[in-house]
């Protein structure tokens, strides 16, 4: 013998090796089919029935979103039901029952078929997407957009209006404090902040462009209003300008989505979204105030 | 020379053990009772290499960043004039140590013996010297926290100074007790290697903070 | 044997094998952590008034439960995640399947895991400090967790052990990386080409590499981090901060560079969690298909370029994040052309599968699961990579669905596979078929239940790491979901006990395992179950051929093992030399 002991059961019977390994029958791969089916089934139905849909959206841009994911959507479905409902077919139409296995090492064709196929369809996505993208990023507001500042802090926000002088006043947050009415760290030197306008809510007129200016106190929050489809970190040490046009008058939630603290779930505010009479009524009560 | 010493080795592991076709060609790398083939040792030295060399590239693109950023409060910092004799210390070690290879490679070695203990000496004045710049940054009131470019400053020059006193060990341990599995020339290459990188690396420091201004 | 000599054999030990199974162990004690926590988080969010035995003050806060959701991911990524896949198996069997006597540096490698217990215990005593434990996720971004506790509870001390626990891991790994390419450089066994290297050693390989590359970055950051939290610096505090009423004297830093750091690690990190349970899982296929794993070169190329793309992707975490938005495009592309080698790993799977022989072994069904779970996984991440989706999509369920589905779903199939299919070789004896084959179904139907619905709450909105839904009020309509999910997270983590029994009991009382119960070709199955404590009795194999030569028409049997020389061996055809 060449050969040291432990190699001893590899000269054993090939019927009784054989019989050892195939011990599975083919029922489980039934079962996977089964399973296969119904995880595509119900995620088809959840979808195409819309029982968990994201609210409609209130500008043109969020309807450009909308279009890019029904794109996406209808693709990586087509995607998810080939290869799932694939699997099942082959774990079912190749169990073993006898046969023998073919012998293939792999097909050049084939490889590059698929892998040219999958190259296109994604960065085809991913192009077709750009505008979405750039629409909202690359460009600048339009003009005559009303600029409100966004300050973000643990665990509130603030939207700074500039009162009727059309500017806002220069923030120090040496200046900050809360209990004596300054939480922005409005300078009370600076003439132009005298007629700033601080609410707890973000109040914009219809069909407007609004350019919302991000900043964070502290630590880093986030402003995501769903029916915008927008959304954006509010970094502390900047100042982040987005911009939209909300077409539909009502009252939209917006929330903290990158985590600051205790109370991250708590932090949120609303979105009014009203006539430009009601908007002018809003500055000017304000600006009436004590 | 720094370039020759690699072809040499790599071209010696090649036709050590036997094996045709070197890193990537069939195995049989290892030796016949199954021991770590000394090149392994090399190789395992260039990957941590690979991986000291990430960790600096990370904090040169923090510093990069970190200079570039808007409003930054971003000042230039004196660099501490005993800065340059320990570059010339360091600079001279890898000489010392290169030349005490080759006299190991040729058999004398009393004189590799001589040129390794020299080269430790001239490491251990570079950390002495490093310490004492950071004591002449410290008079000038430059505190870790005090400004980005002093903060950037100690981290470059504590995190390398950290590695050579590594080197500095290692340089101790091969001068008091050769090792098990590793043959002289491989354990002196592999402690080179360390030693080379170290070097190159603060000149390339060096030339990060005169760019600093 | 005295007791300090099975000391030396079984704790302090340098054999890879013992090391790798030790690796093993603290990967199931992690997961059996994380998985506890999550299922306090999972309870929490259906019934957040409930007093709770274990909770300090009896109904749990929002910090505590921010401190699970940190500590769950943490443990879960590092401990798990990275540990099982990679240090565990690839420990166990690299060497062996390059047949080798051990890795390159037997000492080396007992350091790396030593030091990555250490840093486990340090990470988990994060909890036992005033404080408690860190409540800035997994990814930590300052300022919230570069400033001490004035930013929140568990930001103390808390953070510091956190902080602490993963720069240790950070050396453990790169130690351990630095055996891993080293052992596949130069320790291959005559005969074994690249082209001839089972796909879970280019696995093992290629992940190596990303972990060398990658914890690097992450340790320099890790530091800066502590820099900024202990000596006062402001490598990412911006200046004017005020917490607290109170204006801090930071200044000049950038949250984004923390960022930045993190996710140049941190995406490399998730294809150094799934790599090698795709290399196990195109090694199963292979072997119950009884067929050569379809585009074996194509299957090589595509692990490569996952492996390179990953360094080239991390944007794509930092979408809405302030980030240049010129820069988002790029990254978007570059990730949308990483599901392509993606996607070609999976036709092969298909390929591997077609025209095979099947045979449904329950490691076979978790390869079978892995690609499921993979395909749904990965196609949910096309609409994450393009920004102007990630805008809505960002920090909802959405996103935890993804990763949990490709991280906590398909890799943990890819290691549960490698468990049930190398358990024979590492015990000598076999994992019980029914309670195993039960545990997959429950596992498959259960892991489906939880994360499917996941995906609904994030596109409605359901917004991640919320501890309840007090704050907007649409968030309430959600929770008839999280409620189904939850039930099913419950269920689904009992039936694990089925696994954890399994696994202990048959340990000690399986039935006894053959050198090659599976028929299989590579080298781990030349040598005896478990291998003697040189891998090989003294007699190191060399290789003759291809490491999938299954159904080879021309041979007597269905498969070849590499180490045979000749395809017509005497010793196999049943005639006695």
């Amino acid at each position: 013998m060449l050969f040291t002991t432990n190699l001893t059961d590899r000269i054993r019977s090939p019927q009784l090796r054989i019989s050892e390994r195939a011990r599975g029958s083919g029922s489980p791969s039934l079962l996977l089919a089964i399973l296969l089916i119904l995880v595509v089934g119900t995620t088809i139905f959840v979808f195409a029935a819309r029982l968990y849909p994201a609210p409609a959206p209130i500008s043109r841009d969020a309807v450009l979103v909308d279009r890019q994911y029904n794109l996406t959507l209808y693709i990586a479905g087509v995607a998810f039901l080939l290869a799932q409902l694939g699997l099942a077919y082959t774990v079912v139409r190749f169990r073993d029952r006898g046969q023998k296995a073919r012998f293939l090492r792999g097909n050049a064709g084939l490889e590059i078929l698929w892998t040219s196929l999958t190259l296109f369809v994604f960065v085809g996505l991913g192009v077709l997407g750009r505008k979405a993208w750039a629409d909202v990023r690359f460009t600048a507001p339009a003009a005559g957009a009303i600029q409100i500042e966004g300050t973000t802090s643990q665990f509130v926000y603030a939207f700074r209006y500039p009162g009727k002088d059309g500017k806002f006043g220069r923030i120090d947050p040496s200046f900050v404090s809360a209990p004596t009415g300054n939480p922005l760290g409005i300078d009370p030197k600076d003439p132009t902040g005298g007629d700033d306008i601080v609410a707890s809510e973000l109040i914009v007129p219809v069909n407007r462009p609004i350019e919302l200016l991000l900043r964070s106190q502290d630590v880093v929050h986030n402003f995501f209003v769903r029916e915008l489809r927008l959304q954006q970190d509010a970094m502390p040490g900047m100042i982040i300008p987005v911009h939209f046009t909300a077409d539909h008058i009502g009252q939209y939630e917006i929330v903290c989505t990158q985590l600051c603290g205790l109370g991250h779930s708590n932090m949120h505010s609303l979105l009014r979204v009203v006539s430009q009479s009601e908007f002018e009524m809003f500055l000017n009560r304000q600006a009436i105030g004590p | 020379m720094l370039a020759s010493t690699i072809a040499e080795s790599v071209g010696r592991s090649a036709g050590a053990n036997g094996s045709a076709g070197g890193y990537l060609g069939p195995g049989g790398g290892a030796s016949p009772n199954g021991a770590t083939p000394q090149r392994a040792y090399i190789t395992g030295m260039f990957l941590a290499l690979g991986g000291i060399l990430m960790f600096f590239s990370a904090l040169v693109s923090a510093w990069v960043v970190r200079r570039g950023l808007p409003n930054t409060d971003w000042q230039p910092i004196p660099l501490p004039h005993i800065l340059w004799l320990n570059t010339l210390l360091l600079a001279a070690s890898g000489v010392t140590l290169a030349y005490s290879r080759r006299c190991l490679r040729t058999g004398r070695e009393a004189d590799h013996r001589y040129w390794w203990g020299l080269t430790t000496i001239l490491g251990m004045g570079f950390l002495a010297g490093q310490l004492l710049a950071w004591r002449q940054m410290l008079s000038t009131g430059l505190f870790l926290a005090t400004s980005p470019g002093a903060s950037f400053f100690y981290v470059f020059t504590a995190a390398h100074a950290l590695h050579l006193l590594g080197g500095i060990a290692a340089l101790f341990a091969l001068a008091v007790r050769p090792p098990r599995r590793l043959t002289p020339d491989t354990a002196t290459r592999v402690v080179a290697l360390y030693w080379h990188f170290l070097t190159a690396l603060w000149l390339l420091l060096v030339a990060v903070f005169l760019l600093a201004g | 044997m005295a007791l300090p000599g099975m000391f030396r054999r079984y704790v302090f030990s340098t054999d890879h094998k013992i090391i790798g199974l030790q690796y093993l162990f603290l990967s199931l004690a992690a997961v059996t952590i994380g998985l506890l926590l999550s299922l306090c988080m999972r309870f929490h969010l259906v019934w957040p008034a409930a007093r709770l035995p274990f909770v300090t003050g009896g109904v749990m806060t929002p910090e505590q439960y921010l401190a699970l959701v940190t500590m769950h991911g943490t443990i879960m990524v590092f401990f798990v995640l990275t540990t099982a896949p990679q240090s565990a198996f690839g420990n166990y069997f690299l060497p062996l399947q390059i047949g080798a006597m051990d890795m390159a540096f037997p000492r080396l490698n007992m350091l790396s895991f030593w030091l990555t217990l250490v840093a486990f215990l340090v990470t988990l005593s994060a909890f036992l400090v005033p404080g408690g434990a860190p409540i800035s996720g997994w990814t930590a971004y300052p300022p919230l967790s570069g400033m001490g506790e004035i930013t929140g509870p568990g930001e103390g001390a808390g953070q510091s052990l956190w902080i602490a626990g993963i720069l240790i891991f950070c050396v453990g790994s790169l130690l351990g990386s630095i055996n891993f390419i080293s052992t596949t450089i130069d320790l291959r066994a005559p005969g074994l080409t690249l082209s001839r290297l089972p796909l879970t050693v280019w696995a093992w390989f290629v992940t190596a590499i990303l972990s060398l590359l990658a914890f690097a970055v992450l340790f320099a950051g890790g530091i800066l981090l502590a820099l900024d939290r202990v000596a006062g610096t402001s490598f990412f505090l911006p200046a004017g901060l005020v917490l607290s009423g109170q204006l801090q004297t930071h200044g000049g830093g950038s949250p984004l560079l923390w960022q930045h750091l993190f996710w140049f690690f941190g995406h490399p990190e998730v294809y150094i969690a799934i790599l090698p349970g795709m290399g196990v899982v195109s090694h199963i296929l292979a072997n119950f298909s009884r067929k050569p794993v379809f585009g074996y070169r194509a299957m090589v190329f595509a692990l490569c370029a996952i492996g390179f793309l990953g360094f080239l992707v991390w944007g794509h975490h930092m979408f809405v994040s302030g980030m240049n938005p010129y820069s988002s495009l790029t990254f978007s592309m570059l990730t949308l052309s990483i599901g392509v080698p993606s996607a070609v790993k999976t036709f092969n799977w298909l390929g591997t599968l077609w025209g095979g022989k099947l045979q449904f072994q329950t490691p076979m069904l978790f390869a079978l699961g892995f690609i499921s779970f993979f395909v749904t996984g990965g196609l949910s991440g096309i609409f994450l990579a393009q920004p102007a989706l990630d805008t809505s999509l960002h920090a909802t369920y959405y996103v935890v669905a993804h990763f949990h589905i490709v991280m906590g779903v398909a890799a943990i199939f890819g290691i549960f596979a490698a468990i049930y299919y190398w358990f024979p070789k590492m015990f000598g004896r076999k994992m019980n078929k029914g309670l195993g084959q039960l545990h997959f179904w429950l596992t498959f139907a259960g892991v489906y239940a939880i994360f499917m619905p996941m995906h609904f709450v994030g596109l409605a909105g359901g917004i991640r790491r919320y501890a309840d839904s007090s704050g907007a009020s649409y968030l309430v309509s959600l929770q008839p979901l999280h409620n189904f999910m939850t039930i099913a997270a419950f269920i689904t983590a009992g039936g694990q006990l089925l696994f954890f029994y399994n696994f202990f009991r048959s340990m000690k009382q399986g039935e006894v395992a053959s050198a090659n119960p599976w028929d299989a070709t590579s080298l781990e199955w030349a040598t005896s179950s478990p291998p003697p404590a040189d891998n090989f009795a003294g007699q190191l194999p060399s290789v003759y051929r291809a490491p999938y030569e299954y159904s080879l028409p021309t041979a007597a049997q269905d498969f070849l093992p590499q180490h045979l020389q000749s395809e017509h061996d005497p010793a196999q055809e049943g005639r006695s030399c």
